[in-house]
């Protein structure tokens, strides 16, 4: 739709500019856990994701050897080494003994301490700290300095995250569930979308109404009921009331109402002249449904089951209710509200769990767009 | 692991080929017991009458089944359940309503949640028909609209965990690793912890949800924008009028139709927003939703089915009116067919 208004090159520029300061707000919030989620761990809590490409500067405490590590020098005693051991990886800018002011004296340059005592601390982390008389006490001297370290990207949070956090886990049990509740609605529907739309039976009017019905009945009306439900079957028969199979039933219980409505309004869109000339050839409703509705419904088919895929996927509710929020079966969403609770601040393990969750729906989202868009017209614009 | 992938595979074959089967099977049955080929023509005609009767409801009675016991039971055991106390043995009358009415917490969240009510569908309809009008005029707005469209995909506690880190507080002076306080500092501000910011944390908490469904809002918009016939906007650009007029007088009033059904499901969506609330705030500094609390209710203190049952019935009563309207359009729409 090209409006003829605007033309004007200060007007067609806004455009572009606002489009893009859009797509900015849009995109920044998921870029942001996706780089912190390849930043090192020490880093991402240094300094912000968008400064990750330059060196980020933190401020440390270290401790000085002891007195016993000392050795006696022109009269004076000595203490020397490196601060980082083994590992001088990073600068110092400036150091400082006292934590009121961690970056007194910048780096290299000696530092009197008074008592005769004085610190010299380089950028790569040696030091030599000298006293006139002798260094004593088991601790050594604290030390505060400013380092900065050059950008670390790792994949070390994935490891992390996978294989001991428990995501990869719960990664196979979001696919164990999402999967069959993904699967069964879809051919309960189709059967009962199609007797709704080309088969005459009393009551088909009074279905439709009480499906269209259903769409809209909140989840929470089903959850205290089914609770009590799957805790009777579950004491009854001495099986376990949190399965698999009451998850899968429990989807396919909310996604049929939506699954029915939207198959049925594109299967009662089909020409009847192809269902008219193949009844005459003999064809039963059954042949009919299998041979010709379901290959030609495709299109709404592969809609619903990427809706029904992201539903299930990125549902949590349900999940906690159903699954519960702890143990060998819990979902990836769950899983990741739990490490909210337990791992507030690891900013490492939270954006790294995030990223993994968001990343199947986002491959699905991406490569199969254009169903979800058709599937998202059919199913709101002509009702609810 | 391997396990849990061949059982997870195992038990798929087998619930889908149960399916298959019932619906082969019970199918063949009927031929079976009514046949209508290879007898006389009498009979035939009968059989395929006899037929005709009973398979619609071999298709649609697995349905039928699954939405009795999933939907309609609970919403009748729901509305008994909350006139009974916390273990379901006593009725108790209106008491928990009396309760819910009498509460603090209760009342915050109905606040709450009529302020999410009255911001989130706006926001997001208005935000997503500017988007869809702007795309419409550039070359890469369909790019663009992908890009916006993908929080879509994203669930709820994923979206938390993304705009928690934008919200993450340090201290004055320190290095802040939250995008928002980072600008707010870098301005000469002062950091916030924002989501425990009484009242305004809603906004924080609205705002995910907002950039979830912008996308949703600007699809179905844009789509209705197209169908605005070329011609009514030329002959309105030929009478002299600015690009705000066109916005406001031709498009929003051919798309209002369209316009009601993306707040209709919007508001919807609010009304049931509970992940959110509890992975960013758990309902606390006064953030609390009905939702949440309804969950809250269901789990605390051992669990009161009684209070968690009259929350569910206060979210539904306020869907009803939506729902009706739904069945009216409905109705309306496919004349009964």
């Amino acid at each position: 739709m090209a409006v003829a208004t605007g033309k004007s090159f200060a007007s067609r520029f806004g455009v572009h500019i606002a489009v893009f300061i859009f797509v900015a707000i849009w995109t920044v919030p998921t870029l942001g856990i996706l780089v912190s989620s390849l930043r090192d761990k020490d880093q991402i809590i240094a300094s912000g994701w968008w400064n990750s490409f330059a060196s980020s500067t933190q401020t440390e405490a270290g401790r000085l050897p002891p007195a016993s590590a000392q050795v006696e020098k022109d009269g004076k005693f000595v203490l020397e080494g490196n601060i980082f051991g083994d590992d001088p990886a990073r600068d110092i800018s400036a150091f400082g003994v006292k934590s009121s002011a961690p970056t007194q004296y910048p780096a290299g340059t000696t530092a009197d301490l008074g008592d005769g005592e004085t610190l010299q601390l380089n950028a790569d982390g040696s030091f030599v700290m000298t006293s006139t008389k002798p260094f004593e006490g088991e601790r050594g001297q604290r030390v505060y300095y400013a380092s900065s370290a050059p950008p670390k990207f790792t994949t070390d949070n994935y490891n992390t995250v996978l294989f001991s956090e428990g995501i990869g886990r719960s990664f196979m049990n979001s696919l164990t569930v999402t999967i069959p509740a993904t699967v069964i609605p879809i051919l309960i529907a189709a059967f009962a979308a199609y007797a709704l739309a080309w088969m005459r039976f009393p009551g088909r009017a009074l279905l439709i109404a009480v499906i269209i019905g259903l769409l809209v009945v909140p989840l929470q009306m089903s959850l205290i009921p089914l609770l009590k439900l799957y805790n009777g079957v579950g004491s009854f028969f001495g099986v376990p009331s949190k399965t698999y199979l009451g998850i899968w039933l429990a989807h396919t219980g909310f996604g049929l109402p939506f699954a029915i409505y939207l198959l049925r309004s594109y299967i009662a869109g089909l020409p009847r002249e192809i269902m008219e000339s193949a009844r005459i050839d003999g064809a039963s409703d059954f042949e009919i449904f299998v041979k010709i509705v379901l290959p030609l419904s495709f299109p709404v088919l592969a809609s619903f089951a990427i809706f029904q895929f992201l539903w299930v996927w990125n549902d949590l509710l349900v999940a906690m209710v159903f699954l519960g929020t702890e143990g060998d079966q819990i979902v990836l969403t769950a899983k990741l509200n739990a490490l909210l609770g337990s791992r507030g601040g690891d900013w490492e393990i939270l954006t790294t769990s995030a990223f993994i969750t968001i990343v199947v729906p986002l491959i699905v989202f991406f490569s199969l767009q254009r169903y979800f868009v058709r599937g998202l017209l059919a199913g709101s614009v002509k009702g609810g | 692991m391997a396990a849990q992938i061949f059982s997870a595979i195992t038990v798929i074959i087998v619930g889908v080929g149960g399916c298959v089967a019932y619906f082969w099977g019970a199918n063949k049955l009927v031929d079976i017991m009514f046949p209508s080929r290879g007898v006389a023509g009498a009979a035939a005609i009968d059989n395929l009458r006899r037929q005709g009767m009973i398979r619609p409801w071999l298709f649609v009675g697995p349905a039928m089944i699954i939405l009795t016991i999933y939907l309609i039971y609970p919403v009748v055991e729901t509305l008994r359940l909350s006139f009974l106390d916390r273990g379901g043995a006593n009725f108790v009358g209106f008491a928990n309503y009396e309760w819910a009415f009498g509460d603090r917490e209760f009342r915050n969240s109905i606040l709450n949640n009529i302020i999410w009510l009255a911001v989130v569908p706006a926001a997001c309809t208005f935000l997503g028909l500017i988007i869809a009008v702007l795309t419409d005029k550039i070359w890469w707005g369909t790019i663009a609209k992908s890009l916006i469209f993908l929080p879509l995909a994203i669930s709820f506690v994923g979206a938390s965990v993304i705009w928690k880190f934008i919200y993450e507080y340090r201290g004055a002076g320190q290095t802040q690793i939250g995008l928002l306080n980072a600008i707010i500092q870098y301005f000469g501000g002062h950091p916030q912890v924002w989501i425990s910011l009484p009242f305004w944390n809603n906004f924080f908490l609205m705002i995910i949800l907002i950039w979830i469904q912008t996308g949703f809002a600007m699809v179905i918009l844009s789509s209705a924008l197209r169908g605005i016939p070329e011609e009514t906007l030329e002959a309105a650009v030929i009478d002299g009028a600015n690009p705000f007029q066109i916005f406001w007088k031709i498009m929003v009033p051919q798309i209002w139709g369209t316009i009601a059904v993306v707040w209709t499901t919007i508001t919807i969506l609010v009304l049931k927003v509970f992940d959110i609330v509890l992975t960013m705030t758990n309902g606390q500094w006064n953030s609390q939703v009905l939702a949440n609390l309804m969950f809250d209710w269901m789990f605390r203190g051992g669990g009161d089915f009684g209070r968690g049952a009259t929350i569910a019935i206060i979210i539904m009563i306020a869907v009803i009116p939506i729902m009706v309207w739904n069945i009216r359009q409905a109705n309306k729409e496919t004349g009964g067919h």
